[in-house]
């Protein structure tokens, strides 16, 4: 019964999206303040049903109702109940009612937050937000019903997979969908404000908020990602650019810049044209995204059971949805007002800089991503594009991103100073080069790290600096500089944090990839490997039986300059069930960095493959991802972005177009 | 500056970036990819020894040997031809005879000299590569198929078809 009430509740927001894509449309269209007011409780509604949907497949679940064909593939009646409920999602249909369940979400929050929004725009917007879930609530009820019964329920279910069975699977897949999804209401505003034909600064403004919460989800959800299949995989290795993790930095990537062209075009209303369409684009490239993953056009992980059907509606909806709006953009974009004029050196000129690296960059992913798959089309020629690839194309790009990272925030808007800026940045410079040649005098070895190193430390002092100025320090009396920093708008710390977030990120990036030290050996008991500054001894080994799984730990003790500092005991798992097995990494952390110890295989002479690694500063990458939402935070939390855009004076209105 | 000057500037700034960005990635695909082949197209095309590539089949029944320090070697069949591998390290979890496997390394006259080993997460699904090529080696069981059906979700961000690193990819890094 709860299983066919989900499915029922389903139909209904299927209905009910139905009439919020077309009703309120009509009614800006005609004109009609009842038809446009359908919008509202609508979204509301969806969010009822949708809600109504997820939980009756969470309570199929958590009472193991293997009648469900769902629950049968994936969930055990043994697993402890938090896997339970997070084998929702760990499964195509499912995560695709979850996927739904946010759309609603954001739909619901767009209905009750947009009361600065003008009606008409505002009912647009839940329109366009609607056709988008109707596509989605049509995709899972006729190619992947999550309800589907099975006629002759099995005894017990096959199990989640066992990669799945952790902690990650209840954080990752829903962070990353908020964010993902997140962009769809960016992408509605752009939609609405094409068919509605205006767009002034306002609509940056309210536009701004929904697409920090996007990108501050999405940061979030990609840096779990990196940081489970870092610890759960095994390899040591926190990206590997993978067609599935590139299929959520491309978003990521245009949603950074979308957040920097928004801030241009919400202060100095130019660059119009320029943020709608990249509202477009990252918003389609959440959909590629979804469509790489699900498809099962990429085989990995993520991509499920390949029906050719799902396949063929994912393309449809990409076509519709892309094809669609950028349709749109070329009828009506050029209908829109130029913008404010600015020198190309100016903080308008840094944030195009900032744009049009970021997107170039998001267009080398992009190739380096599709390229594989349009070769097999054309030639049938099989290739793998793997890291090497894009570090030789990514990795540059990005330098000139890093180096212009301190300026922008000092440049000032319409013309800018840049012998002045750089003036101002002398002092972070010098610290930059100070740490450059510490490193260097240090570690030695190649460049490259000292190099990078300078920059990350470029960018945090950059950041330092920006805030210093802001509030004076140094120059002022000390009242005077707490009153400034009190008074300064959230959205400049926000600035200042993030970019801070970046030069900490890359500071563990540097370190991580520059002075990893990797040491496999087959070790039996009593043998010692010397990892870096560590000796790790093989002091024995357990075999164990757990309750769906056989286990193989060895234990270890780590000894630093002959004194043993810790113990460490990494694990192979093999589950009987689904004739997997798991890699269990055991991590000792020292400061910001970790040492990784993994096995390989039992060899038959009873020694034990051993892969271990001392990870320099390898915590700050995701630290700095942390930080960079912190900062992200920050600035949502700006009074100027809750309060919402002034009202347009009134004698301006009088010249707007009635449309 | 005009109007038109500064967006000239504009223009021909991200032409700039623009075509840096095609320079960085026609350079880097004609040095960094690397082509699949099954152990057939090895010799039919008489690919040159000394070519990075991807070799992907089945592991041969019996031919796996592993040596000291984790030395291992075995043959990739695809039903009609066999190449051998040769590979220092960790092989994968689910690496096993009869089981579907992509190596990737450099050509050597006497076989792939590989770097990495690549096997599937789930043992009973083919890696797409090796599926298609022992389609088209008419080695096809469709029993293979079917164990796609309770296949995975979204997991850890990455694949686990991960290399396993090496002491010789170590030692180049």
């Amino acid at each position: 019964m709860i299983p066919e009430l989900g499915h029922y509740a389903l139909v209904l927001a299927l209905a009910l999206a139905l009439a919020q894509a077309i009703v309120p449309l009509i009614g800006v269209k005609t004109g009609d303040p009842t038809l446009i007011a359908v919008a509202k409780p609508t979204a509301l509604a969806q969010l009822l049903f949708v809600g109504l949907s997820f939980a009756a497949l969470t309570a199929s679940y958590v009472v193991s109702d293997f009648s469900v064909e769902n629950v049968t593939q994936n969930s055990h009646s043994a697993m402890p109940l938090v896997y339970k409920i997070t084998s929702v999602w760990g499964n195509h249909e499912g995560s695709m009612l979850l996927w739904v369940l946010i759309l609603a979400m954001f739909g619901a929050a767009l209905a009750v937050l947009g009361r600065n929004v003008p009606a008409a725009l505002h009912a647009a917007v839940l329109s366009v937000q609607a056709i988008v879930a109707t596509a989605f609530y049509l995709f899972i009820l006729l190619t992947s019903n999550p309800f589907a019964r099975l006629p002759q329920p099995p005894f017990e279910g096959r199990d989640l997979n066992p990669i799945l069975q952790d902690i990650g699977l209840a954080i990752h897949p829903p962070l990353l969908y908020v964010g993902y999804v997140g962009f769809s209401v960016t992408f509605s505003f752009a939609a609405a404000a094409l068919l509605i034909g205006r767009i002034d600064a306002a609509w940056a403004r309210w536009v701004r908020p929904w697409t920090l919460v996007a990108w501050i989800f999405l940061t979030l959800g990609i840096a779990m990602g990196s940081y489970w299949a870092y610890y759960e995989l095994g390899w040591g290795g926190w990206w590997f650019w993978d067609p599935v993790e590139n299929a959520s930095l491309m978003p990521w990537l245009a949603g950074t810049a979308l957040l920097h062209s928004a801030l241009v075009m919400e202060k100095r209303e130019a660059l119009k044209v320029w943020t709608i369409l990249l509202a477009i684009l990252t918003f389609s490239l959440s959909l590629i995204g979804t469509f790489l993953v699900r498809s099962g056009v990429l085989t990995s992980v993520h991509s499920f059971a390949t029906d050719p059907a799902r396949g063929v509606f994912i393309l449809g909806i990409l076509v519709v949805f892309i094809g669609g709006s950028l349709t749109l953009f070329a009828w009506r974009a050029p209908m829109l007002r130029q913008g404010g004029l600015f020198a190309p050196v100016s903080r308008e000129g840094s944030l195009v800089f900032n744009n049009l690296f970021l997107t170039t960059a998001c267009a080398t992913v992009f190739v380096g991503t599709l390229y594989p798959l349009a070769l097999e089309a054309l030639t049938g020629a099989k290739i793998s594009v793997g890291a090497p690839f894009f570090n030789m194309t990514f990795g540059p790009l990005m330098v000139p991103v890093m180096i212009a990272v301190p300026f922008g925030p000092l440049l000032a808007w319409k013309r800018g100073d840049l012998l002045g800026v750089a003036q101002r940045l002398l002092v972070a410079a010098a610290i930059a080069l100070l740490a450059l040649v510490a490193t260097f005098a240090l570690k030695g070895g190649s460049v490259v790290a000292p190099l990078g190193i300078g920059l990350a430390v470029f960018v945090i002092m950059g950041a330092a600096t920006d805030l210093a100025e802001r509030i004076g320090l140094f120059r002022m009396p000390v009242g005077t500089v707490l009153r400034r920093a009190v008074g300064l708008p959230r959205s400049a710390w926000g600035t200042a944090v993030a970019h801070a977030g970046l030069g900490v990120m890359l500071l563990g990036i540097v370190g991580e990839s520059q002075w990893n030290i990797e040491r496999i050996a087959a070790m039996k008991a009593g043998d010692v490997a010397t990892v870096g500054r560590y000796e790790l001894v093989f002091d024995g080994l357990d075999q164990r039986e757990g309750p769906n799984f056989r286990e193989l730990a060895v234990r270890f003790s780590v000894r630093e300059g002959g004194i043993k500092i810790a113990t460490l005991s990494p694990a192979k798992r093999a589950f009987t069930h689904r004739e997997m097995a798991t890699t269990e990494a055991a991590l000792m952390r020292h400061g910001f960095s970790q040492l990784y110890v993994s096995l390989g295989d039992l060899n038959p002479d009873g020694s034990v493959a051993v892969r271990a690694y001392d990870k320099p500063l390898v915590l700050l990458i995701w630290i700095g991802t942390l930080v960079m939402s912190i900062g992200g935070a920050l600035s949502l939390s700006d009074r100027r972005l809750r309060v919402g855009a002034p009202r347009p004076s009134k004698a301006k209105l009088g010249l707007q177009p009635a449309e | 500056m005009t109007r038109k000057q500064r967006r000239f500037a504009l223009i021909a700034g991200g032409v700039a970036v623009l075509a840096v960005a095609v320079g960085l990635v026609l350079n880097a695909l004609n040095d960094s990819i690397v082509f699949f082949n099954s152990p057939t197209d090895v010799v039919e095309k008489k690919v040159q020894t000394g070519t990075r590539l991807r070799i992907g089949g089945l592991v041969a029944p019996g031919s796996v040997v592993r040596g000291d320090d984790l030395n291992v070697r075995f043959q990739v069949t695809d039903g009609n031809n066999t190449i051998g591998v040769a590979y220092k390290g960790i092989l994968p979890d689910l690496f096993r005879e009869g089981q579907g496997v992509i190596a990737e390394g450099v050509l050597d006259t006497g076989g792939v000299k590989a770097d990495s080993v690549l096997a599937k997460h789930d043992e009973k699904y083919m890696p797409r590569e090796v599926a298609d090529a022992l389609k088209k080696q008419g080695h096809w069981q469709s029993d293979y198929d079917k164990g796609q059906a309770g296949a995975p979700a979204p997991g850890p961000q990455s694949s686990a078809e991960r290399p396993a690193a090496t002491a010789t990819g170590a030692a180049t890094r």
